[in-house]
């Protein structure tokens, strides 16, 4: 049974890792896209049109990449986790149809308005497309989130016959504080991957002396927008979240930190290799009492350590969950770092010739995604060895009747398709790139705007 | 309240198959019907800009049948494992050649895409036609609700079923034909000269196959699932909805000969439109208050009453379905509206830089 439970847990945890590469963008960027319609409105310059037109058609490409291995998503909790569904169905069934009839539609018909629609909208209505487009992005990112808010901290159901959980109270299910904290961290994560992408093009375009006059504005854009999101995401939404999980979940708390013994005056641990068999930290380079602060605001608090919970509710990979969390928090620190110093740089003039910051941006491409797949790690394996936190486990939710054989079919298959669909991804992202948005404004000189002829 | 509910997603299912159905219609004529580059352009322009909303029918009906009958979809998506994670490869792989053909041009990968799109719209009606087959003979269920089919066993209706069998092929075959007669009527609605002209007779071709098709499967049903007899012989004022299959059928024929006006091509779209509404609520009426047959035991069969969700979710899910159903509808006038009118081979040919 165990074997077959952990190829079910990791075709889940490989469909969703990889599916959430493109949601993160496009989450982000849609704001970003939102930021430079605004722009060009105000300003009346075609500058902001064409780099608005550059932009959206990067995100069209992970739009569509964010359809094809989300479908997967929704699809794999009635194939894979089939006693889960038909327990949870009722609650987390309504989050879930919601965000296909709320936000599905309103994104996939006015993210065709935005693409082909320019000219014909006119200037207002093609703003109010980018601004329904960003709407509806977060909708959706909102009632996943609820979705697995209500995994994490089940609220407002009620037992149905059967054992099944039944929705008591929609407001309760919709309004769940996890939910608002984890929707506003999980926002400002995808904004700071739409920022330092849309930087890193910049920084590209800049060092490469090529597209400049675009290059610019989108690291001006990109360092201020990133600045604040970055900003925010240490504080309140980050503390907010650890301070919510210490209520709630103590023992993932205790995990996270590598914390195996409770303690007053717990110290928190920047650097070292959890040992769960002896129990404790190698190396560790610690800073005394600073977890006691930050989970109770007292410098003596006692923090709970894993030894005071039974072993059966430990989550089952405490070193990845370790780690996620760590790799989380460190890469967050420095993208402050990062974007601070850029823009200071940027308010002193010296940004755009400084070529250090430049290649610094340029390469901090793929941190932000890799510092947002480690906060999911975090959360979902930090939520083991429930799959509703305290009222169903993780293998009491599976499909009694699929077998081993039949789920490394289809995780192979997945492996196999997905590896096609990344390098089709990197292919078309890097043509887009590379012909920049000069020359896609230049292609479509005579038309304004393209659309299909008629 | 369920019976409410078993309607609206029926109602959304339909709605679906209409809808991508169009799309995935002229994937399976893609390669028969446009010959030149101009073409081939012309065709993914009539569904370009609305296919992936067309697509987010199949979430938002995945969703609302997720959260209005957990049981079933519980049941459903687990014992159909297998063909579901192969629908999922194929919309992948279609949505991924529509998505890159827009992108890049060239002699190596605009016939790839072409390929791949034809290939997979093909797979997809068939495996969804072969779904729907299996939904009406009827599954080995437990007493828990739950079942596994491999992907086919002997290929006979006995008590070892698998997806495919003689049955589901039927269905699946007749899907083919009715989504490539649905394709081809769209087509012709929107495209002109000998595109349109080429894609009527296509049309007439899938209608003779439809019928035929459509005879035998309508016989072998009453066969396969005594259920379907049971309910239209209590109740006779079902026969509206084979009548309406009916009716579109004969629409297709009168409408597509040689010798009509313009408003005929919409007509014909229409009564396609009508045979495939009418076609799936004819299976839905016939199983109705069953949602999932158990093949051996009928105790095990999962009807409405058994597989829904709470009362109070049901009601609730009702106030916002409604809401969000209008606002759905709003964006699809606006988007309909928006990209109406004729798609021409020439226009293509003059536009290099067109977005197909």
């Amino acid at each position: 049974m165990n074997a077959t439970l952990d190829i079910h847990r990791l075709q889940f945890a490989f469909t969703v890792t990889f599916h959430y590469i493109f949601p993160q963008l496009t989450m982000g960027l849609a704001f970003l896209l939102f930021v430079l319609k605004t722009l060009a409105l105000r300003t009346g310059k075609e500058h902001y049109n064409d780099a608005l037109r550059f932009w959206a058609r990067i995100f069209g490409i992970n739009f569509a990449l964010g359809v094809v291995t989300g479908i997967p998503m929704e699809f794999q909790f009635g194939t894979n986790w089939s006693v889960f569904s038909r327990t949870a169905g009722s609650v987390i069934g309504q989050t879930l149809a919601m965000e296909g009839i709320f936000s599905f539609f309103l994104e996939s018909s006015f993210l065709g308005l935005l693409l082909y629609g320019e000219r014909r909208l006119g200037r207002i209505g093609h703003w109010v497309s980018a601004l329904l487009v960003w709407v509806g992005s977060w909708l959706s990112g909102y009632l996943i989130v609820a979705t697995d808010a209500w995994m994490q901290r089940p609220v407002g159901y009620s037992m149905g016959p059967q054992g099944q959980f039944y929705l008591a109270s929609f407001w309760a299910l919709l309004l769940n504080r996890w939910a608002l904290w984890q929707f506003a961290h999980t926002m400002l994560g995808a904004l700071q991957t739409g920022c330092f992408v849309m930087a890193a093009i910049g920084a590209y375009y800049l060092l490469g002396d090529r597209d400049v006059a675009h290059g610019r504005t989108f690291l001006r854009v990109a360092v201020i927008v990133g600045l604040i999101a970055s900003v925010l995401q240490l504080y309140p939404t980050g503390d907010s979240q650890g301070q919510m999980i210490a209520q709630n979940q103590p023992v993932t708390l205790a995990a996270m930190e590598g914390l195996f013994h409770t303690e007053s005056g717990a110290p928190l641990v920047i650097v070292g290799q959890p040992d769960v068999e002896r129990q404790r930290i190698d190396n560790p380079v610690t800073i005394p009492t600073a977890l006691s602060f930050l989970t109770y605001r007292r410098w003596g608090a006692e923090v709970s350590g894993l030894n005071r919970f039974p072993q059966a509710d430990w989550p089952d990979r405490i070193p990845l969950l370790y780690f996620s969390y760590h790799i989380m928090v460190g890469l967050g620190t420095v993208f402050i770092g990062i974007m601070l110093i850029a823009a200071l740089d940027l308010w002193r003039g010296r940004l755009y010739s400084s070529r250090p910051i430049l290649w610094v941006l340029l390469l901090s491409l793929p941190f932000p995604y890799i510092a947002n797949t480690a906060g999911w790690v975090t959360a979902e394996v930090g939520r083991q060895p429930w799959l509703i936190y305290g009222l169903q486990r993780t293998a009491a939710g599976v499909s009694p009747l699929v077998s081993e054989g039949n789920v490394w079919f289809t995780f192979l298959g997945f492996a196999g398709m997905y590896t096609v669909l990344g390098i089709l991804f990197l292919f078309l992202v890097a043509h887009e790139i590379d012909r920049g948005p000069e020359a896609l404004a230049a292609s479509m000189m005579p038309k304004a705007i393209a659309e299909p002829v008629r | 309240m369920s019976a409410a509910w078993f309607c609206l997603v029926a109602l959304m299912l339909a709605a679906y198959v209409l809808l991508d159905g169009f799309d995935l219609g002229a994937g399976i004529l893609h390669l028969g019907i446009a010959r030149t580059d101009a073409e081939r352009r012309a065709v993914i322009s009539t569904i370009g800009p609305v296919w992936d909303a067309n697509e987010v029918w199949l979430l938002a009906a995945g969703g609302t049948l997720y959260f209005a009958f957990p049981a079933l979809y519980a049941s459903g998506f687990s014992g159909f494992y297998l063909p579901l994670m192969i629908v999922l490869w194929l919309l992948m792989l279609r949505g991924i050649s529509l998505e890159f053909r827009s992108h890049v041009r060239g002699p190596v990968w605009t016939p790839l895409c072409d390929t791949v799109f034809c290939g997979a719209s093909a797979l997809l009606a068939i495996f969804f036609g072969a779904a729907l087959g299996n939904v009406v003979r009827g599954l080995p269920l437990d007493a828990s609700g739950s079942f596994f089919e491999p992907l086919w066993t002997n290929f006979r209706l006995g008590s070892d079923t698998g997806i495919l069998d003689w049955y589901t092929i039927l269905v699946g075959l007749a899907a083919y034909f009715a989504l490539a007669q649905h394709g081809a009527l769209w087509l012709r609605y929107k495209t002109t000269g000998t595109l349109a002209e080429r894609a009527r007779s296509l049309a007439r071709i899938s209608w003779i196959f439809v019928l035929v098709l459509t005879a035998v499967i309508t016989y072998s049903s009453f066969i396969v699932q005594p259920h379907i007899w049971a309910n239209f012989s209590a109740h006779p004022w079902g026969l509206i909805f084979p009548a309406l299959a009916l009716a579109g059928l004969a629409g297709v024929y009168v409408w597509t000969s040689p010798s009509t006006s313009a408003t005929a091509e919409f007509r014909a779209f229409a009564g396609s439109c009508a045979y495939l509404a009418g076609m799936l609520t004819s299976a839905a009426y016939g199983l109705f208050p069953i949602v999932l047959p158990a093949r051996g035991n009928p105790a095990y069969s999962l009807t409405i009453d058994n597989a829904k969700a709470g009362d109070y979710g049901l009601k609730i899910g009702l106030i916002w379905w409604s809401i969000g159903m209008v606002l759905a509808a709003v964006y699809f006038v606006f988007v309909y509206r928006y990209f109406a009118g004729k798609v021409s081979a020439e226009a293509q040919d003059q536009n290099g830089h067109g977005l197909y």
